[in-house]
């Protein structure tokens, strides 16, 4: 190969590597929080990216969680959960989000530089389903406390419960009373008949003298039929106790139960609103084709308006017709909604949903969650990583000075061990280094901190090609051959050990490739390419260097190794 | 100036005390690691970490009585760098929880917080939480990368050279990899993803220098087809001293720029290095080249044959091609 060839093919490699360096554009798409308007702006950002843990970020590995819902097709419910997370985190606005699925089971979202990983997380993991329901009025609840008591009781939970329980039950029961005594509600809340409820609740009465744990624990909230109020710390002990199937079989075909979604202070003690609801659903929002959030203009706190298509508002239509006077309960993920409004007419297409104490942001990303559509099975996070982007920078900044440092080392060495044939070696490392990033831009790797290390340690090892020719050469020169056959000598025999040594290191890369996840995998890649760039320039470039230096003094008899 | 010119020392009759040397220092650390585990990071364990930041100095024992009553038990917590720096990992999920679902854990540990920092007066910097199900899996990988690259090496080996050669090969990168084992049980690092990427390395480098000695042993088989086999391995091993040498201290020097510059992150992974590459440097002269005269000896190959007889062999037969070598 002419020297003119090897010239021509180093300053294109030189070219290349800088045309993938140049700074790229890139568009950022963020959501003012104040008005909820998306813009799109660009920046100009200069390659190879940075990984999660270099400029900041979240990663996140999620699974169908199938606890409560077993999944009946689990890969198709998989493909369309990957499709409302596409949507939802192109409208929640992040730049080059990562949204992938990894194996059968798994989806794998990275979503670089966002700043509140909370949110994300929320918006990610909300399953979003909507669902209207008619309260219950038949007081079927009431009704069924003592048999679910006897049932508890025949179980054994209350007294095999823990031994401070009934002292808690009793506190309990006397802040309700004082705050509301059961008559009270009974005979405000009784639309249907008094004379039932003062039945119910001297059948609780009955059982409470006994120990009925739920009766004494539930009380009819009276103002909504179905409505029930529990002390916020008694809720997750009635959600388990109302959760076990014996209880929960007391209560008649086609009723639920369902919690509200946040606790309410009535008087003193806050309390946590349980609605008996009919099971059917009158609208879901599958059939829910825009949402939007608003400020209530009345009470200025935060609504999600929405619209639902033709057959869903038909539907909606015929239904809230059927039941106006009825109260109607709005469910999102399982969780009521503000305390059911009662239907005054036949609603339509349009409808609203009030989130008292909530902020106009939640109620953002509430409406879009719903409009991207409502995730067929919850997920559940099995993985998360998230590195604050003050973390990233300070492994930056100290990746590089080590870096900075390291080179100067393997600079210094280089040309005090092997004088001007040590100063090629520098001239090939700089391009090693150049090829090295270039080759990352162009394969659009990401650079990861694990990567970053492997680049600092592959500049020591990259100049091990160039070592074991130059070594090669001096023993062919002590040897007393001439300067230009020690030369093509030293590079003939040197050959065969640094493709075998780097091809076997190339291999353990490549598993780390295949098994490694994230930042291992960027390790990985910076490693290989290194490799490939490191024997090239050993190889070609230096090669190429050395001819044109002996070029230049043809008569040399002495070489500066 | 050149490092060790004209190298000649007897590598291969100090063999013995270099096997000894290897076996004092490795055993103990293995016994070590066999007792008392391997300290894996929560990646491989599952659990959740928090590393963060507080605006004043942190009562570790406070954080430890508000993790507890929140259902996180054992957690472990250590300041970082300095006292308002904390590390937080929880190995376990919270009492009751799903462990392979995180989210449980990582409220509590927030909840914790807040209540002890309060919120708002402190950042979280880092999290990592993983369920035991993707740990397990992660650990079953890493030993997998590890023993199928062995594999991979083995077979090119066999090609490149031949089967001996391989496995001598083969042994030394083993050797390494449980003296960083070792290494990594007596000084109790954490073994993280970064740290396996650093065994897997570690064996890169190694067999890069190891390859560097049985291509030189390749060659001087071929040229000195009168020499004994031991003192080839040796000659071997001192023509290329000079190239192990210096590229040795490029690679030192660059690792302990990471070490001591590179951040808490990379400290880590920069130390096994260091470890890994004196080791893989020692493994190459003390453990290759002799495991190799050993399989040789035992069953003697085409490369080595004539080179094994006792004493002054004669000249080769006349007529009798050498075999060739490798390729």
């Amino acid at each position: 190969m002419s020297i003119r060839t090897r010239l021509l093919i180093i300053a294109g490699l030189i070219a290349l590597s800088i045309f993938y360096l140049m700074p790229r554009n890139v568009t950022l798409r963020e959501r003012d929080i104040e008005t909820g308007v998306m813009t799109d702006r660009t920046e100009k950002r200069v390659p190879p990216k940075l990984g999660l843990d270099l400029q900041g970020g979240m990663h996140l590995a999620l699974e169908l969680d199938q606890s409560k819902q077993v999944s009946s097709d689990p890969k198709r419910d998989l493909q369309l959960a990957l499709t409302v997370l596409r949507k939802r985190i192109d409208e929640f606005g992040v730049t080059e989000p990562l949204i992938q699925q990894v194996g059968n089971d798994r989806i794998v979202v990275e979503l670089a530089g966002i700043k509140d990983p909370a949110r994300a997380k929320a918006i990610v993991q909300r399953s979003a389903f909507l669902e209207f329901k008619i309260t219950d009025e038949t007081q079927a609840l009431d009704k069924a406390l003592p048999a679910m008591d006897r049932t508890l009781r025949s179980l054994g939970i209350k007294s095999v419960g823990q031994p401070t329980q009934p002292s808690a039950v009793q506190q309990l029961l006397g802040g309700d009373s004082a705050r509301a005594t059961p008559k009270d509600s009974a005979a405000t809340g009784g639309r249907d008949s008094a004379a039932k409820s003062t039945r119910d609740s001297a059948g609780a009465d009955t059982s409470a003298v006994v120990g009925g744990v739920l009766s004494g624990l539930i009380q009819n909230a009276g103002t909504t039929p179905g409505e029930y109020a529990v002390p916020e710390t008694a809720f997750p002990r009635v959600d388990s106790l109302l959760n076990i199937p014996a209880v929960a079989r007391q209560l008649p075909r086609g009723m639920i139960l369902r919690w509200s979604s946040a606790s309410t202070s009535l008087g003193v003690q806050p309390v946590r609103f349980l609605y008996a609801l009919n099971n059917e659903s009158i609208v879901t929002g599958a059939n829910l084709v825009d949402a939007t959030a608003q400020l209530d203009p009345l009470t200025n706190g935060p609504i999600v308006t929405f619209e639902l298509d033709r057959p869903g508002g038909r539907k909606f239509g015929d239904q809230t017709g059927k039941h106006v006077g009825d109260f109607m309960a709005i469910l999102l993920d399982g969780r009521v909604q503000g305390r059911p409004p009662v239907i005054q007419s036949r609603i339509g297409r349009n409808g609203q949903i009030t989130l008292a104490g909530r902020t106009l942001q939640e109620a953002q990303d509430l409406a879009l969650t719903l409009k991207a559509g409502a995730l067929p099975i919850p997920l559940k996070i099995i993985e998360e990583r998230q590195v604050g982007p003050t973390l990233g920078e300070d492994a930056v900044r100290s990746g590089i000075i080590a870096g900075i440092i390291g080179t100067l080392f393997v600079v210094s060495v280089m040309v005090l061990y092997y004088r001007t044939a040590g100063v090629l070696a520098v001239v090939a490392l700089t391009l090693y280094l150049l090829f090295t990033l270039g080759a990352l831009a162009m394969l659009d790797a990401t650079l990861t901190l694990p990567g970053l290390a492997g680049m600092v340690l592959s500049i020591g090892i990259a100049v091990d090609a160039n070592v074991l020719i130059f070594e090669r050469i001096r023993e062919e020169l002590a040897a007393g051959k001439t300067v230009p056959l020690a030369v093509d000598e030293g590079f003939k025999h040197a050959m065969s050990a640094i493709i075998d040594s780097n091809v076997t290191t190339v291999l353990t890369g490549l598993f780390l490739f295949q098994f490694g996840t994230g930042p291992v995998k960027g390790f990985a890649v910076t490693l290989i390419i290194g490799i490939l760039a490191s024997m090239v320039t050993a190889i070609f470039v230096t090669r190429t260097l050395f001819i044109l230096w002996l070029n230049r003094k043809s008569t040399m008899a002495t070489l500066s190794i | 100036m050149r490092l060790f010119d004209k190298a000649n020392f007897d590598f291969i009759r100090h063999r013995h005390k270099a096997y000894l040397v290897t076996l004092l220092l490795t055993v103990p650390g293995l016994l070590i690691v066999l007792m008392r585990g391997v300290n894996y990071s929560v990646e491989f364990t599952g659990g959740t970490l928090v590393q963060v930041e507080s605006a004043k100095p942190v009562d570790v024992g406070a954080v430890r009585t508000a993790l507890a009553q929140r259902g996180v038990d054992g957690a472990e917590i250590q300041t970082f760098g300095s006292d308002r720096e904390l590390v937080i990992r929880a190995r376990g999920a919270k009492a009751g929880a799903d462990a392979d679902d995180t989210q449980a854990t990582g409220s509590a540990l927030q909840q914790a917080l807040d209540a002890v920092l309060g919120s708002g007066n402190y950042t979280i910097l880092r999290t990592e939480a993983v369920g035991p199900k993707v740990g397990g899996e992660l650990r079953e990988k890493a030993l997998m990368a590890i023993l199928l690259s062995f594999v991979a090496v083995l077979i090119y080996l066999a090609y490149r050279f031949e089967w001996r050669f391989g496995v001598a090969a083969v042994i030394a990168t083993a050797h390494d990899v449980l003296a960083s084992v070792a290494f990594i049980g007596l000084v109790r690092l954490e073994v993280s993803l970064f740290v396996v990427a650093g065994l897997m390395t570690i064996i890169g480098y190694s067999l890069n220098d190891t390859i560097v000695i049985f291509d030189r042993i390749r060659e001087n088989l071929h040229l000195r087809k009168r020499d004994q086999f031991a003192d080839i391995l040796n000659r071997s091993i001192n023509e290329t001293l000079p190239r192990t040498a210096f590229t040795g201290t490029t690679a030192l020097g660059s690792l302990l720029a990471l070490a001591v510059l590179g951040g808490d992150v990379v400290r880590p992974f920069a130390l096994l290095m260091l470890f890994g590459v004196i080791v893989g440097t020692f493994s190459s002269i003390f453990i290759a080249a002799p495991a190799l005269l050993e399989i040789e000896k035992r069953w003697p190959g085409p490369a080595a044959r004539g080179h094994l007889t006792p004493k002054k062999p004669p000249a080769p037969a006349p007529g009798r091609k050498p075999l060739p070598v490798g390729r």
